[in-house]
Protein backbone atom coordinates (compact mmCIF):
# COMPACT_ATOMS: atom_id res chain seq x y z
CA UNK A 1 0.00 0.00 0.00
CA UNK A 2 1.34 3.19 -1.28
CA UNK A 3 1.72 5.77 1.98
CA UNK A 4 -0.18 8.94 2.07
CA UNK A 5 2.43 11.27 3.76
CA UNK A 6 0.37 13.99 5.63
CA UNK A 7 2.75 15.41 8.48
CA UNK A 8 4.97 17.52 6.72
CA UNK A 9 4.93 19.60 9.86
CA UNK A 10 6.91 16.60 11.35
CA UNK A 11 9.65 15.93 8.90
CA UNK A 12 9.90 16.32 4.95
CA UNK A 13 11.08 13.84 2.78
CA UNK A 14 14.78 15.06 1.38
CA UNK A 15 14.52 16.29 -2.03
CA UNK A 16 16.51 14.09 -4.41
CA UNK A 17 17.93 17.07 -5.93
CA UNK A 18 19.10 18.03 -2.23
CA UNK A 19 20.42 14.18 -2.04
CA UNK A 20 22.29 14.83 -5.10
CA UNK A 21 24.08 17.64 -4.10
CA UNK A 22 25.35 15.63 -0.12
CA UNK A 23 26.98 12.71 -1.78
CA UNK A 24 30.13 13.76 -2.91
CA UNK A 25 30.29 15.67 0.61
CA UNK A 26 30.00 11.89 2.13
CA UNK A 27 32.39 10.04 -0.52
CA UNK A 28 35.39 11.97 -1.90
CA UNK A 29 34.79 15.43 0.07
CA UNK A 30 35.22 13.68 3.43
CA UNK A 31 38.18 15.83 4.44
CA UNK A 32 37.67 18.08 7.75
CA UNK A 33 36.90 21.38 6.96
CA UNK A 34 39.65 22.66 9.79
CA UNK A 35 42.36 20.56 8.00
CA UNK A 36 45.30 22.64 6.86
CA UNK A 37 45.56 20.25 2.98
CA UNK A 38 44.12 20.81 0.11
CA UNK A 39 41.38 18.72 0.51
CA UNK A 40 39.92 19.89 2.70
CA UNK A 41 39.60 23.58 1.04
CA UNK A 42 36.37 22.17 -0.61
CA UNK A 43 34.77 21.25 2.07
CA UNK A 44 35.49 24.30 3.25
CA UNK A 45 34.27 26.30 0.75
CA UNK A 46 31.39 24.01 0.09
CA UNK A 47 30.07 25.16 4.20
CA UNK A 48 30.52 28.66 3.17
CA UNK A 49 28.38 28.15 0.22
CA UNK A 50 25.96 26.65 2.35
CA UNK A 51 26.12 29.14 4.57
CA UNK A 52 25.18 32.36 2.02
CA UNK A 53 22.62 30.34 0.30
CA UNK A 54 20.75 29.89 3.97
CA UNK A 55 21.46 34.00 5.00
CA UNK A 56 19.92 34.64 1.55
CA UNK A 57 16.65 32.59 2.24
CA UNK A 58 16.33 35.12 5.14
CA UNK A 59 17.42 38.19 4.50
CA UNK A 60 20.55 37.75 6.73
CA UNK A 61 24.44 38.45 5.55
CA UNK A 62 26.43 35.03 5.97
CA UNK A 63 28.47 36.28 8.49
CA UNK A 64 24.81 36.08 10.89
CA UNK A 65 24.53 32.47 10.40
CA UNK A 66 25.97 29.81 12.14
CA UNK A 67 24.98 26.21 11.92
CA UNK A 68 23.64 23.62 14.00
CA UNK A 69 22.84 20.41 14.94
CA UNK A 70 18.88 21.46 14.66
CA UNK A 71 16.39 23.24 15.52
CA UNK A 72 16.29 22.36 18.76
CA UNK A 73 19.54 23.45 19.47
CA UNK A 74 19.10 26.31 17.61
CA UNK A 75 16.57 27.37 20.12
CA UNK A 76 18.52 26.38 23.27
CA UNK A 77 21.70 27.79 21.77
CA UNK A 78 19.49 31.57 21.35
CA UNK A 79 17.96 31.22 24.73
CA UNK A 80 20.49 29.98 27.57
CA UNK A 81 23.32 31.81 25.39
CA UNK A 82 21.55 34.69 25.76
CA UNK A 83 20.29 34.06 29.56
CA UNK A 84 24.31 33.15 30.54
CA UNK A 85 25.59 36.24 28.28
CA UNK A 86 23.14 38.88 30.10
CA UNK A 87 22.44 37.64 33.59
CA UNK A 88 23.85 40.09 35.37
CA UNK A 89 21.60 43.66 33.60
CA UNK A 90 18.34 40.66 34.37
CA UNK A 91 16.76 37.29 34.75
CA UNK A 92 13.42 37.41 33.05
CA UNK A 93 12.38 35.71 29.87
CA UNK A 94 9.45 36.39 28.30
CA UNK A 95 7.60 33.50 26.16
CA UNK A 96 4.64 32.44 25.06
CA UNK A 97 2.23 29.29 26.17
CA UNK A 98 2.47 27.70 22.80
CA UNK A 99 5.99 27.69 21.83
CA UNK A 100 7.73 24.00 21.08
CA UNK A 101 8.84 21.94 23.55
CA UNK A 102 12.30 22.84 22.57
CA UNK A 103 11.62 26.75 23.45
CA UNK A 104 9.44 25.54 26.85
CA UNK A 105 11.74 23.19 28.10
CA UNK A 106 14.32 25.22 28.09
CA UNK A 107 13.20 28.40 29.44
CA UNK A 108 11.71 25.89 32.60
CA UNK A 109 15.23 24.78 32.96
CA UNK A 110 16.11 28.23 33.39
CA UNK A 111 13.78 28.49 35.83
CA UNK A 112 15.18 26.26 37.81
CA UNK A 113 18.69 27.95 38.03
CA UNK A 114 17.14 31.09 39.02
CA UNK A 115 15.80 32.72 36.07
CA UNK A 116 12.14 33.60 35.81
CA UNK A 117 9.64 32.98 33.00
CA UNK A 118 6.74 34.77 31.80
CA UNK A 119 4.43 33.12 29.59
CA UNK A 120 2.15 35.13 27.58
CA UNK A 121 -1.24 33.68 27.04
CA UNK A 122 -2.91 33.48 23.77
CA UNK A 123 -6.51 34.61 22.13
CA UNK A 124 -8.47 31.73 20.68
CA UNK A 125 -6.78 31.44 17.35
CA UNK A 126 -3.47 31.10 19.19
CA UNK A 127 -2.42 34.73 18.78
CA UNK A 128 0.27 36.38 20.48
CA UNK A 129 -1.05 40.28 21.03
CA UNK A 130 1.84 43.03 21.48
CA UNK A 131 0.14 44.89 24.20
CA UNK A 132 -0.08 41.63 26.65
CA UNK A 133 3.62 41.71 25.51
CA UNK A 134 3.78 45.29 26.52
CA UNK A 135 2.57 45.34 29.62
CA UNK A 136 4.73 41.59 30.50
CA UNK A 137 8.12 43.37 29.94
CA UNK A 138 10.26 44.48 33.02
CA UNK A 139 13.34 46.21 33.84
CA UNK A 140 15.04 43.19 34.29
CA UNK A 141 13.66 41.46 31.50
CA UNK A 142 16.55 40.43 28.57
CA UNK A 143 14.91 38.49 26.25
CA UNK A 144 11.31 37.54 24.56
CA UNK A 145 11.27 34.81 22.71
CA UNK A 146 7.58 34.01 20.61
CA UNK A 147 7.75 31.23 17.85
CA UNK A 148 6.89 32.55 14.10
CA UNK A 149 4.48 29.69 13.01
CA UNK A 150 2.80 27.36 15.53
CA UNK A 151 3.69 23.67 14.37
CA UNK A 152 0.14 22.19 15.91
CA UNK A 153 -2.28 24.70 14.45
CA UNK A 154 -0.28 26.90 12.22
CA UNK A 155 -1.23 30.21 13.90
CA UNK A 156 1.70 33.05 11.76
CA UNK A 157 2.43 35.17 14.74
CA UNK A 158 2.71 39.35 14.09
CA UNK A 159 6.37 38.94 15.29
CA UNK A 160 7.09 42.60 13.71
CA UNK A 161 5.00 44.39 16.00
CA UNK A 162 6.40 41.91 18.76
CA UNK A 163 9.75 42.21 18.05
CA UNK A 164 9.00 46.38 17.86
CA UNK A 165 7.54 46.38 21.48
CA UNK A 166 10.42 44.37 22.44
CA UNK A 167 13.06 47.20 21.07
CA UNK A 168 11.22 49.94 22.42
CA UNK A 169 12.28 48.49 25.66
CA UNK A 170 16.18 47.61 24.20
CA UNK A 171 15.47 43.97 25.15
CA UNK A 172 16.64 40.96 22.78
CA UNK A 173 13.74 39.51 20.29
CA UNK A 174 14.01 35.85 19.56
CA UNK A 175 11.60 33.92 17.03
CA UNK A 176 11.67 30.16 16.65
CA UNK A 177 11.04 30.14 12.96
CA UNK A 178 11.21 26.29 12.44
CA UNK A 179 7.61 25.79 10.66
CA UNK A 180 7.94 29.17 8.68
CA UNK A 181 11.18 29.35 6.88
CA UNK A 182 10.85 27.45 3.69
CA UNK A 183 7.28 28.16 3.58
CA UNK A 184 6.65 31.67 4.02
CA UNK A 185 8.69 34.05 3.34
CA UNK A 186 10.95 35.17 6.03
CA UNK A 187 13.39 38.25 6.22
CA UNK A 188 15.17 38.70 9.81
CA UNK A 189 15.67 42.38 8.68
CA UNK A 190 11.69 43.30 7.87
CA UNK A 191 11.13 41.38 10.72
CA UNK A 192 13.46 42.98 12.89
CA UNK A 193 14.24 39.95 15.32
CA UNK A 194 17.77 39.46 17.15
CA UNK A 195 17.75 35.85 16.73
CA UNK A 196 16.30 33.01 14.22
CA UNK A 197 15.97 29.62 14.52
CA UNK A 198 15.28 27.42 11.50
CA UNK A 199 15.03 23.60 10.53
CA UNK A 200 16.78 21.96 7.25
CA UNK A 201 14.03 19.06 7.64
CA UNK A 202 11.16 21.31 7.75
CA UNK A 203 11.89 22.22 4.21
CA UNK A 204 13.36 19.43 2.31
CA UNK A 205 16.82 18.81 3.58
CA UNK A 206 18.48 16.22 6.48
CA UNK A 207 17.62 16.10 9.97
CA UNK A 208 19.94 17.33 12.20
CA UNK A 209 21.18 20.53 10.70
CA UNK A 210 19.67 24.03 11.68
CA UNK A 211 21.00 27.20 11.46
CA UNK A 212 20.49 30.23 14.17
CA UNK A 213 20.73 33.78 13.07
CA UNK A 214 22.23 35.84 15.25
CA UNK A 215 22.29 39.57 14.19
CA UNK A 216 25.78 41.52 13.71
CA UNK A 217 26.41 43.12 17.20
CA UNK A 218 24.72 40.65 19.49
CA UNK A 219 26.75 38.90 21.34
CA UNK A 220 25.71 35.40 23.32
CA UNK A 221 27.27 32.49 24.94
CA UNK A 222 27.97 29.30 23.21
CA UNK A 223 26.03 26.62 23.81
CA UNK A 224 28.84 23.56 22.93
CA UNK A 225 32.50 24.76 23.64
CA UNK A 226 35.28 22.87 22.02
CA UNK A 227 37.45 23.54 18.73
CA UNK A 228 36.68 27.03 17.05
CA UNK A 229 34.35 26.20 14.06
CA UNK A 230 31.52 28.82 13.53
CA UNK A 231 34.34 31.69 14.05
CA UNK A 232 34.12 30.08 18.32
CA UNK A 233 30.12 30.03 18.08
CA UNK A 234 29.43 26.54 18.13
CA UNK A 235 32.97 24.06 18.10
CA UNK A 236 32.50 20.49 17.10
CA UNK A 237 33.39 19.36 13.27
CA UNK A 238 30.62 20.45 10.95
CA UNK A 239 28.09 18.08 9.43
CA UNK A 240 29.36 19.34 5.97
CA UNK A 241 27.19 17.21 3.87
CA UNK A 242 24.24 18.07 6.19
CA UNK A 243 25.36 21.46 5.69
CA UNK A 244 25.89 20.83 1.48
CA UNK A 245 21.96 19.77 1.80
CA UNK A 246 20.61 22.30 4.10
CA UNK A 247 21.76 25.20 1.84
CA UNK A 248 20.61 22.98 -1.28
CA UNK A 249 17.38 22.74 -0.05
CA UNK A 250 17.58 26.74 1.07
CA UNK A 251 18.19 27.39 -2.79
CA UNK A 252 15.50 25.47 -3.49
CA UNK A 253 12.62 26.55 -0.59
CA UNK A 254 13.77 30.33 -2.73
CA UNK A 255 13.16 29.10 -6.23
CA UNK A 256 10.07 27.35 -5.66
CA UNK A 257 8.37 28.51 -2.26
CA UNK A 258 5.67 30.24 -4.48
CA UNK A 259 4.91 27.60 -6.45
CA UNK A 260 4.55 25.12 -3.30
CA UNK A 261 2.19 27.13 -1.66
CA UNK A 262 -0.50 27.89 -5.01
CA UNK A 263 -0.03 24.11 -5.21
CA UNK A 264 -0.73 22.96 -1.38
CA UNK A 265 -3.20 25.77 -0.50
CA UNK A 266 -5.97 24.64 -2.52
CA UNK A 267 -5.29 21.10 -1.22
CA UNK A 268 -5.12 22.20 2.43
CA UNK A 269 -8.29 23.91 1.83
CA UNK A 270 -10.25 21.08 -0.36
CA UNK A 271 -9.87 18.71 2.51
CA UNK A 272 -10.70 21.42 5.30
CA UNK A 273 -13.99 22.08 3.56
CA UNK A 274 -14.59 18.59 2.63
CA UNK A 275 -13.84 17.70 6.25
CA UNK A 276 -16.18 20.24 8.00
CA UNK A 277 -19.30 19.51 5.81
CA UNK A 278 -18.92 15.58 5.94
CA UNK A 279 -18.17 15.24 9.77
CA UNK A 280 -20.74 16.72 12.42
CA UNK A 281 -19.18 18.37 15.36
CA UNK A 282 -15.65 19.35 13.98
CA UNK A 283 -13.94 22.20 15.23
CA UNK A 284 -10.97 23.80 12.96
CA UNK A 285 -7.99 25.00 15.11
CA UNK A 286 -5.74 27.97 14.50
CA UNK A 287 -6.23 31.51 13.04
CA UNK A 288 -8.89 31.70 9.62
CA UNK A 289 -6.41 33.83 7.61
CA UNK A 290 -3.16 33.89 9.56
CA UNK A 291 -2.44 30.35 9.36
CA UNK A 292 0.27 28.52 7.14
CA UNK A 293 -1.23 27.40 3.87
CA UNK A 294 -0.50 23.84 4.62
CA UNK A 295 -1.46 23.00 7.89
CA UNK A 296 -4.91 21.48 9.35
CA UNK A 297 -5.58 20.84 12.34
CA UNK A 298 -9.26 19.78 13.62
CA UNK A 299 -10.84 18.89 16.87
CA UNK A 300 -13.12 15.66 16.15
CA UNK A 301 -15.46 16.11 19.31
CA UNK A 302 -16.54 12.55 21.64
CA UNK A 303 -13.00 10.71 20.19
CA UNK A 304 -9.66 10.92 21.08
CA UNK A 305 -6.80 11.56 18.35
CA UNK A 306 -5.01 7.64 18.84
CA UNK A 307 -7.76 5.67 17.65
CA UNK A 308 -7.98 7.96 14.90
CA UNK A 309 -4.25 7.92 14.05
CA UNK A 310 -4.45 4.31 14.29
CA UNK A 311 -7.18 3.56 11.73
CA UNK A 312 -5.74 5.85 9.64
CA UNK A 313 -2.42 4.30 9.41
CA UNK A 314 -4.51 1.43 8.55
CA UNK A 315 -4.84 2.63 5.24
CA UNK A 316 -1.66 3.88 4.81
CA UNK A 317 -2.45 7.64 5.90
CA UNK A 318 0.33 9.15 8.13
CA UNK A 319 -1.09 11.93 10.27
CA UNK A 320 -0.99 13.43 13.68
CA UNK A 321 -2.80 14.44 16.99
CA UNK A 322 -1.78 16.56 19.87
CA UNK A 323 -4.13 14.06 22.03
CA UNK A 324 -2.31 13.05 24.74
CA UNK A 325 -1.75 9.36 23.96
CA UNK A 326 0.13 10.01 21.49
CA UNK A 327 2.79 11.73 23.44
CA UNK A 328 3.19 9.44 26.21
CA UNK A 329 2.17 11.69 28.37
CA UNK A 330 -2.01 12.29 29.81
CA UNK A 331 -1.94 15.82 29.00
CA UNK A 332 -3.22 16.87 25.87
CA UNK A 333 -1.07 19.48 23.46
CA UNK A 334 -0.64 22.65 25.61
CA UNK A 335 -1.33 24.55 22.54
CA UNK A 336 -4.72 23.29 22.14
CA UNK A 337 -5.33 24.33 25.93
CA UNK A 338 -3.54 26.98 25.18
CA UNK A 339 -6.24 28.36 22.46
CA UNK A 340 -9.19 27.30 25.64
CA UNK A 341 -10.00 24.08 24.67
CA UNK A 342 -11.40 21.81 27.50
CA UNK A 343 -9.36 18.72 27.68
CA UNK A 344 -12.08 15.94 26.12
CA UNK A 345 -11.86 18.06 23.14
CA UNK A 346 -8.23 18.72 23.00
CA UNK A 347 -8.19 14.94 22.91
CA UNK A 348 -9.56 14.77 20.16
CA UNK A 349 -7.62 16.41 17.72
CA UNK A 350 -5.66 15.50 14.32
CA UNK A 351 -3.31 17.28 12.38
CA UNK A 352 -2.69 17.11 8.70
CA UNK A 353 0.36 18.82 7.30
CA UNK A 354 0.46 18.99 3.52
CA UNK A 355 3.88 19.27 1.44
CA UNK A 356 4.96 19.48 -2.00
CA UNK A 357 4.39 16.01 -3.03
CA UNK A 358 0.92 16.04 -2.28
CA UNK A 359 -1.95 15.24 -5.05
CA UNK A 360 -5.70 15.77 -5.21
CA UNK A 361 -5.86 11.61 -5.02
CA UNK A 362 -4.20 12.08 -1.05
CA UNK A 363 -7.11 14.67 -0.28
CA UNK A 364 -9.55 12.17 -1.94
CA UNK A 365 -8.11 9.20 0.18
CA UNK A 366 -8.55 11.38 3.70
CA UNK A 367 -12.65 12.51 2.65
CA UNK A 368 -13.25 8.77 1.74
CA UNK A 369 -12.12 7.28 5.03
CA UNK A 370 -11.79 9.14 7.73
CA UNK A 371 -15.71 10.27 8.04
CA UNK A 372 -15.97 6.14 8.16
CA UNK A 373 -13.60 6.18 10.83
CA UNK A 374 -15.13 8.90 12.81
CA UNK A 375 -18.22 7.28 12.67
CA UNK A 376 -17.14 3.84 13.81
CA UNK A 377 -15.19 5.18 17.19
CA UNK A 378 -18.30 7.15 17.53
CA UNK A 379 -20.64 3.96 17.90
CA UNK A 380 -18.01 3.59 20.60
CA UNK A 381 -18.29 6.67 22.12
CA UNK A 382 -20.68 6.97 25.51
CA UNK A 383 -20.53 10.96 24.81
CA UNK A 384 -21.90 10.61 21.38
CA UNK A 385 -24.27 8.58 22.44
CA UNK A 386 -25.54 10.15 25.14
CA UNK A 387 -25.87 13.15 22.99
CA UNK A 388 -27.45 11.68 20.12
CA UNK A 389 -29.83 8.73 21.30
CA UNK A 390 -31.78 11.18 23.49
CA UNK B 1 2.42 5.75 17.70
CA UNK B 2 3.68 3.50 21.00
CA UNK B 3 4.52 0.06 20.41
CA UNK B 4 1.33 -1.59 21.09
CA UNK B 5 1.33 -5.80 20.49
CA UNK B 6 -0.43 -7.47 17.79
CA UNK B 7 -3.31 -8.56 20.18
CA UNK B 8 -4.05 -5.04 21.45
CA UNK B 9 -4.20 -3.72 17.84
CA UNK B 10 -6.86 -6.71 16.78
CA UNK B 11 -8.99 -6.06 19.90
CA UNK B 12 -9.04 -2.32 18.94
CA UNK B 13 -9.45 -3.45 14.81
CA UNK B 14 -11.88 -5.58 15.85
CA UNK B 15 -13.85 -4.78 19.30
CA UNK B 16 -16.18 -7.24 20.83
CA UNK B 17 -19.44 -6.55 22.81
CA UNK B 18 -19.45 -2.54 22.04
CA UNK B 19 -22.53 -1.25 22.57
CA UNK B 20 -24.96 -0.60 25.22
CA UNK B 21 -27.93 -2.92 27.04
CA UNK B 22 -30.94 -0.99 27.46
CA UNK B 23 -32.19 -3.22 30.36
CA UNK B 24 -28.68 -3.79 32.18
CA UNK B 25 -28.63 -4.60 36.03
CA UNK B 26 -25.92 -2.83 36.19
CA UNK B 27 -23.58 -0.20 34.86
CA UNK B 28 -20.49 0.91 36.07
CA UNK B 29 -19.19 4.14 34.48
CA UNK B 30 -15.39 4.89 35.43
CA UNK B 31 -13.02 7.38 33.82
CA UNK B 32 -12.40 11.31 33.73
CA UNK B 33 -12.98 12.71 30.37
CA UNK B 34 -10.39 15.26 31.33
CA UNK B 35 -7.85 12.32 31.37
CA UNK B 36 -9.09 11.29 27.88
CA UNK B 37 -10.47 7.88 29.17
CA UNK B 38 -13.78 7.14 29.97
CA UNK B 39 -15.40 3.70 30.47
CA UNK B 40 -18.71 2.76 30.94
CA UNK B 41 -19.63 -1.17 31.18
CA UNK B 42 -23.35 -2.70 30.83
CA UNK B 43 -23.95 -6.16 32.58
CA UNK B 44 -26.88 -8.52 32.47
CA UNK B 45 -26.86 -10.79 35.44
CA UNK B 46 -29.11 -14.28 35.78
CA UNK B 47 -28.53 -16.50 38.30
CA UNK B 48 -25.54 -14.78 39.91
CA UNK B 49 -23.92 -15.18 36.27
CA UNK B 50 -23.18 -12.43 33.82
CA UNK B 51 -24.93 -13.50 31.04
CA UNK B 52 -24.31 -10.37 28.76
CA UNK B 53 -21.85 -7.88 28.63
CA UNK B 54 -21.60 -4.60 26.91
CA UNK B 55 -18.92 -1.43 26.75
CA UNK B 56 -18.48 1.82 25.72
CA UNK B 57 -15.27 3.85 25.82
CA UNK B 58 -13.93 7.47 25.10
CA UNK B 59 -10.65 6.63 24.51
CA UNK B 60 -7.05 6.15 23.13
CA UNK B 61 -6.58 2.27 20.94
CA UNK B 62 -5.48 0.52 24.45
CA UNK B 63 -8.69 2.03 26.61
CA UNK B 64 -10.62 0.30 23.23
CA UNK B 65 -8.52 -2.60 23.44
CA UNK B 66 -8.70 -3.25 27.35
CA UNK B 67 -12.41 -2.99 27.21
CA UNK B 68 -13.29 -5.21 24.55
CA UNK B 69 -10.75 -7.62 26.45
CA UNK B 70 -11.93 -7.27 29.22
CA UNK B 71 -15.65 -7.58 28.90
CA UNK B 72 -15.02 -11.11 27.06
CA UNK B 73 -13.17 -12.79 30.01
CA UNK B 74 -15.53 -12.12 32.36
CA UNK B 75 -18.73 -13.01 30.24
CA UNK B 76 -19.93 -15.95 31.83
CA UNK B 77 -18.43 -15.85 35.05
CA UNK B 78 -20.25 -15.89 38.39
CA UNK B 79 -20.46 -11.92 40.03
CA UNK B 80 -17.87 -13.40 42.87
CA UNK B 81 -15.41 -14.84 39.85
CA UNK B 82 -15.49 -11.62 37.71
CA UNK B 83 -14.91 -9.53 41.39
CA UNK B 84 -11.70 -11.17 41.02
CA UNK B 85 -10.40 -9.92 37.65
CA UNK B 86 -7.38 -7.90 37.75
CA UNK B 87 -6.03 -5.43 35.84
CA UNK B 88 -2.42 -7.68 34.94
CA UNK B 89 -4.92 -10.12 33.88
CA UNK B 90 -6.57 -8.06 31.42
CA UNK B 91 -2.81 -6.65 30.16
CA UNK B 92 -1.66 -10.06 29.92
CA UNK B 93 -4.18 -11.35 27.56
CA UNK B 94 -3.43 -8.73 25.38
CA UNK B 95 0.06 -9.35 25.10
CA UNK B 96 0.92 -6.90 27.54
CA UNK B 97 0.63 -2.91 27.50
CA UNK B 98 3.00 0.34 26.87
CA UNK B 99 3.95 1.02 30.87
CA UNK B 100 1.85 4.54 30.04
CA UNK B 101 -1.15 2.64 29.21
CA UNK B 102 -1.49 0.32 32.38
CA UNK B 103 -3.72 2.48 33.54
CA UNK B 104 -6.13 1.93 30.84
CA UNK B 105 -5.99 -2.14 32.29
CA UNK B 106 -6.88 -0.52 35.52
CA UNK B 107 -9.96 1.45 34.00
CA UNK B 108 -11.44 -1.87 32.79
CA UNK B 109 -10.71 -3.71 36.01
CA UNK B 110 -12.74 -0.63 38.07
CA UNK B 111 -15.06 -0.45 35.32
CA UNK B 112 -16.40 -4.10 36.06
CA UNK B 113 -16.23 -4.02 39.83
CA UNK B 114 -18.39 -1.01 39.35
CA UNK B 115 -20.89 -2.52 37.25
CA UNK B 116 -21.27 -4.97 39.84
CA UNK B 117 -21.50 -3.28 42.97
CA UNK B 118 -24.27 -0.93 40.94
CA UNK B 119 -26.17 -4.37 40.26
CA UNK B 120 -25.38 -5.87 43.98
CA UNK B 121 -27.10 -2.47 45.32
CA UNK B 122 -29.79 -2.33 42.89
CA UNK B 123 -30.34 -5.91 44.37
CA UNK B 124 -30.29 -4.62 48.12
CA UNK B 125 -32.74 -2.04 46.88
CA UNK B 126 -35.30 -4.50 45.03
CA UNK B 127 -35.25 -7.00 48.56
CA UNK B 128 -35.65 -4.28 51.15
CA UNK B 129 -38.46 -2.79 48.22
CA UNK B 130 -39.64 -6.50 48.69
CA UNK B 131 -39.17 -6.14 52.46
CA UNK B 132 -41.60 -3.21 52.79
CA UNK B 133 -43.96 -4.53 51.34
CA UNK B 134 -44.95 -7.35 54.17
Amino acid sequence: MKEIYLDYNATTPVDPRVVEAMIPYLKEHFHNPSSVYSGAKETKKAIEEAREKIASLIGASPKEIIFTGGGSEADNHAIKGVAFAFQEKGKHIITSSIEHHAVLHACQFLEKIGFEVTYLPVDKYGIVHPHSLRKAIRDDTILVTIMMANNEIGTIEPIKELAEVTHEKNVLFHTDAVQAVGKIPVNVKELGVDLLSLSAHKFYGPKGVGALYIRRGVKIHPLIHGGGQERGRRAGTENVAGIVGAGKAAEIAMEEMEEEERKIRPLRDRLERELVKRIPEVIVNGHPEKRLYNTLNICVKYIEGEGMLALLDFYGISASSGSACTSGSLEPSHVLLAIGLPHEIAHGSLRFSFGKYNTDEDVDKVIEVLPGIVERLRAMSPFWREKHEH
Amino acid sequence: MLEYSEKVIEEFMNPKNMGKIEDADGIGKVGNPVCGDVMWIYIKVKDNRIVDIKFQTFGCVAAIATSSKVTQLVMGKTVEEALRITNKAVAEALDGLPPIKMHCSLLAEEGIKAAIEDYMKKQKHKKNKKGGKK
